[in-house]
């Protein structure tokens, strides 16, 4: 996982992979960045999951309504790479 | 029209067999699923040897989504009703949605999850305890799960009496079917050989400390020291009998005939246990005489008072030598509230087949336990009743009749 | 139930926070006063949420015996001295039923979590041991990690010989325990059933699997008003501890013994919703089914019901949800009847709470009076149903319908009523 302000939806999507499967009719290679979690499959646990493992290993706050606040993986990506290059 | 419950599916997750057919035919054979602890190195644990169900990877069974948030347990009991649902050939969309149901049994829920939750929240703070503890963890993640992944809205349950769990949860399927509902999943599956299950297991003081696979487990054996703990279980699909019928079900395994659980008088009292009692119970909710029964699948705690209870309720109930018992829970470990599910998939694939499976290991009886305890190889015999004997920790005794189906 | 075997509530006992014993519970209930505050069970100053509703609990005071203590987690001390007060309550004598005619049915959510994690601690040194120590593993430790152990330290109390077992559908767990005791009295299957729940989930794995998912009020500030069911500020349940045990008897039996019968317990019906473990749409669909057919099963119309236990919660979408099924259920008789969140009170006890919810049913019927819902000032526009807000209410009472919903996707309604013939 990246470290310093480079967090890339490469990167979020391992942790999606990791934190909550794939559905099965989904491709995350495919182009996804603006597809909601919900769409992609992802409840508001798996989101709060995924919040979570960032929160802890990036040090980033991420907010309690992570999953309306930040619907996408590219809102999510581009929220954490924002605030690790501060 | 009075209601009957019939089982029209079987799926297992064993030691010694994934999936019926594998289950069956390793038990058959005598092929144990019993051996050294691979999870973890035990070396520095007084427990050894386990049934593991070492062939299962969850992402070949369970979907993606399911695995991260849900337990090993779970992972077994999601592929065990699958299975069981696809040999019942239903189609869960074909049924109405109230009128389908899941009742469980666990005895100790997701453990290994637990674990890994608990040491991150004591090293690392409670931040660090995942969103999916919370559903992962708990006694009716496995029940949730199952009515979930196949649309079932019907009444749920999740019923908890350790090793005995799975008769009751089939015992509450079966009023389930009685009083409306159309098809129910039920069994049950437990899988806590983590370093934290196993030690908490220990702590009960009944668990073998034996090393050779072979002869750690020996319940009615004069060297009985103590049972070898399992994961795994099964699922079965119980349907109304008419119902079944009319859709013309691929197979009916056979009929839930008897149930019934009674518990033992309070520790040192003395008198004697509950197990008798709750077998003639389930003759009598049968409407059996003992000599209807073909085969006894005994609970076989491997636990030398237990084994000289359980032999003595067997010989009083039936005579002695009256009926031929076996455990093939031998080649398994007992699987918790897995067990009795297992033992009551094979008490119907023995109808099916007309053989007993045997009762490995054991090679000479304790004094008080001279059963005619299937050894060595299985046995050939007509199987029209099957009875199903559980016991769980603290006290609880079932029984279960099962009856061939015309 | 096409069936003449009855079931009524002839002994209760009630371990909830704000006071120990049926008597202080319902005192608590009338007053409208809340037991939540700031959790000192355990360190939770670094929670999300350090709010709890705690049982002021001394299990030497309640009777219990040094051995009894030593090996029973807090959920199975709570849940002993519940059916014991419960016994006394019904003047039930032992030897009056024969043991083998005695059922348990016992619900709880989490079991011996609080145990188990204590244990944990010690014997994986802090977290730091993955192959944790087995040399320093206590006896009764197994009697943890298998629940059932509890549902056997109330068969031991009970003396009861029938069937016993321990019902685990997470937070209905009370309200199917209940409904499973009744089941056995209906099915013939037992005389006397001493049926219940308990649950002690103040422990720091519990509380912290809620903080993950946000589920519980973070009002750290103000405890005391943190449990707000239906009220717009509401921000998430407080996680509660207790337990309520019952005898149920079969009705003609607690007749002819002349028992005092609190009421009769009429229908019991789950449902599940088969959407999400934690998730619940908006419409009550599947509790709306399960109070329908709850009140088909007691032979009770919408318009017979005088008062509604609300599971209320205090999360959003909880309020809504059961909001919607009542309104689906029920019709327009919904907007007529009371409806109150006890859980605004003592908290949200999990498993537990649907049998103390039956509790304070039984009681709302003997004594004719609503408990209210507190904390509730600002109404949430999307639940526009009479809530009871802050005050108690004398009100006839016959039918009463109490609800549970749970994670699992659980929707359990009962329906229970002033016995006929008193």
């Amino acid at each position: 996982m990246a470290q310093l302000g480079s967090f890339t939806l490469d990167d979020l999507k391992e942790v999606m992979r990791a934190c909550a499967g794939v559905t099965e009719s989904v491709d995350l290679d495919s182009d996804i960045a603006d597809v909601t979690f919900e769409d992609l499959g992802y409840d508001s646990l798996a989101v709060l999951e995924m919040a979570a493992k960032l929160q802890n290993h990036l040090g980033v706050v991420i907010p309690d309504d992570v999953a309306e606040q930040l619907p996408t993986p590219r809102a999510l990506a581009e929220y954490v790479n924002v605030r690790l290059a501060a | 029209m009075s209601r009957h419950a019939v089982i029209t599916g079987i799926g297992v997750t064993a030691p010694n067999g994934l999936g019926t057919e594998a289950y069956w035919a390793a038990t058959l054979e005598g092929r144990s699923g019993i051996g050294p602890i691979s999870r973890f190195d035990p070396a520095g644990y007084p427990v050894r040897v386990a049934g593991e169900v070492s062939d299962f990877t969850a992402a070949e069974h369970v979907p993606s989504r399911l695995i991260p948030q849900t337990d090993n347990w779970t992972h077994l009991g999601l592929t065990a009703a699958a299975w069981a649902l696809d040999d019942a050939g239903a189609d869960p969309a074909a049924f109405p949605e109230y009128e389908m149901a899941v009742v469980t049994a666990s005895s100790s829920g997701g453990t290994e999850f637990g674990q890994r939750e608990i040491e991150r929240l004591w090293t690392k703070g409670p931040s660090w305890v995942g969103a999916y503890q919370s559903i992962a963890w708990f006694y009716a993640a496995t029940t949730g799960q199952i009515s979930i992944r196949h649309g079932m809205r019907g009444s749920c349950g999740v019923v908890c009496a350790e090793q005995a769990g799975a008769l009751d949860a089939v015992g509450q399927a079966r009023q389930l079917i009685r009083t409306g509902t159309r098809l129910v999943v039920t069994g049950g599956a437990d899988a806590s050989l983590c370093p934290y299950g196993l030690t908490a297991q220990y702590s009960s003081g009944r668990l073998s400390q034996g090393d050779d696979p072979g002869r750690a487990y020996l319940p009615f054996d004069v060297g009985a020291a103590g049972y070898v703990p399992g994961e795994g279980g099964a699922m079965l699909v119980v349907e109304n009998a008419a119902d079944a019928h009319a859709r013309a079900a691929p197979v009916i395994y056979g009929e839930i005939a008897g149930y019934a659980a009674t518990f033992d008088p309070r520790p040192g009292s003395g008198r004697e246990p509950g197990l008798r009692r709750a077998m003639e119970l389930a003759l009598a909710d049968a409407g059996l005489a003992a000599g209807g029964v073909d085969v006894v699948f005994a609970d076989a705690a491997g636990v030398p008072e237990l084994d000289l209870q359980e032999a003595t309720a067997i010989r009083a109930v039936f005579g002695p030598d009256g009926v031929p018992v076996t455990a093939p829970k031998t080649m398994t470990g007992r699987l918790y509230a897995g067990g009795a599910a297992l033992d009551l998939a094979g008490a119907l694939l023995a109808i099916r087949d007309g053989v007993i499976p045997p009762t490995a290991g054991v090679t000479e009886l304790a004094p008080g336990c001279d059963l005619d305890l299937v050894r060595g190889a299985a046995r050939e015999a007509r199987v029209g009743t099957a009875m199903v004997v559980a016991r769980g920790y603290g006290g609880f005794n079932a029984a279960i009749v099962v009856t061939k189906t015309d | 139930m096409v069936n003449d075997r009855r079931v009524v509530i002839t002994g209760i006992g009630v371990t909830a926070p704000g006071g120990i014993g049926t008597k202080a519970f319902w005192e608590l209930l009338t007053a409208g006063r809340t037991a939540t505050r700031t959790i000192t069970l355990f360190d939770a100053s670094g929670f999300r949420s350090r709010i709890g509703a705690e049982c002021d609990f001394d299990p030497v005071a309640e009777g219990l015996s040094p051995q009894e203590i030593r090996r029973m987690d807090r959920a199975a001390q709570f849940g002993v001295v519940c059916a014991r007060e419960a016994l006394a309550d019904s003047g039930l004598e032992e030897g009056a039923v024969p043991p083998e005619r005695i059922g348990v049915s016992i619900g709880s959510a989490v079991g011996c979590t609080m145990g188990l994690e204590q244990e944990y601690v010690v014997l994986s040194d802090g977290g730091r041991r993955w192959l944790v120590d087995p040399a320093y593993a206590v006896r009764h430790l197994y009697g943890y990690m298998v629940p059932s152990t509890m549902a056997c330290e109330v068969a031991w109390a009970a003396g009861a010989e029938g069937p016993v077992s321990l019902i685990s559908t997470g937070c209905t767990a009370g309200l199917d325990a209940v409904g499973n005791g009744c089941q056995l009295i209906w099915t013939g299957r037992a005389d006397v059933v001493i049926a219940g729940a308990t649950d002690a989930p103040l422990s720091p794995i519990t509380a912290a699997c809620f903080d993950a998912i946000k589920a519980t009020s973070p009002n750290n500030d103000d405890p005391a008003h943190a449990s707000r069911p239906f009220d717009a500020d509401r921000d998430g349940f407080v996680l509660g501890e207790g337990a309520a045990v019952f005898v149920l008897e079969e009705r003609e039996a607690a007749r002819r013994r002349g028992a005092h019968i609190y009421a009769e317990i009429v229908g019991f019906a789950g449902r599940s919703n088969a959407y999400h473990m934690t998730g619940l749409k908006p419409d009550g669909r599947e509790m709306a089914e399960a109070i329908r057919q709850a009140m088909h099963l007691g032979r009770v119309d919408a318009a017979d019901i005088d008062y509604i236990n609300a599971h209320g919660s205090g999360t959003k979408q909880n309020d809504r949800h059961e909001t919607a099924a009542f309104k689906r259920a029920l019709g327009r008789r919904a907007y007529e009847v009371p409806v109150s969140s006890i859980k605004s009170m003592i908290g949200h006890s999990l498993g537990a709470i649907g049998a103390i919810e039956v509790a304070a049913c039984a009681l709302a019927i003997e004594h004719q009076v609503v408990p209210p819902t507190a904390n509730l000032h600002t109404r949430d526009p999307e639940c526009d149903l009479d809530y009871v807000p802050l005050t108690a209410r004398e009100h006839p009472i016959d039918s009463v319908l109490s609800v549970g919903s749970g994670f699992g996707g659980f929707q359990t309604a009962m329906v229970i009523v002033r016995d006929r013939a008193a």
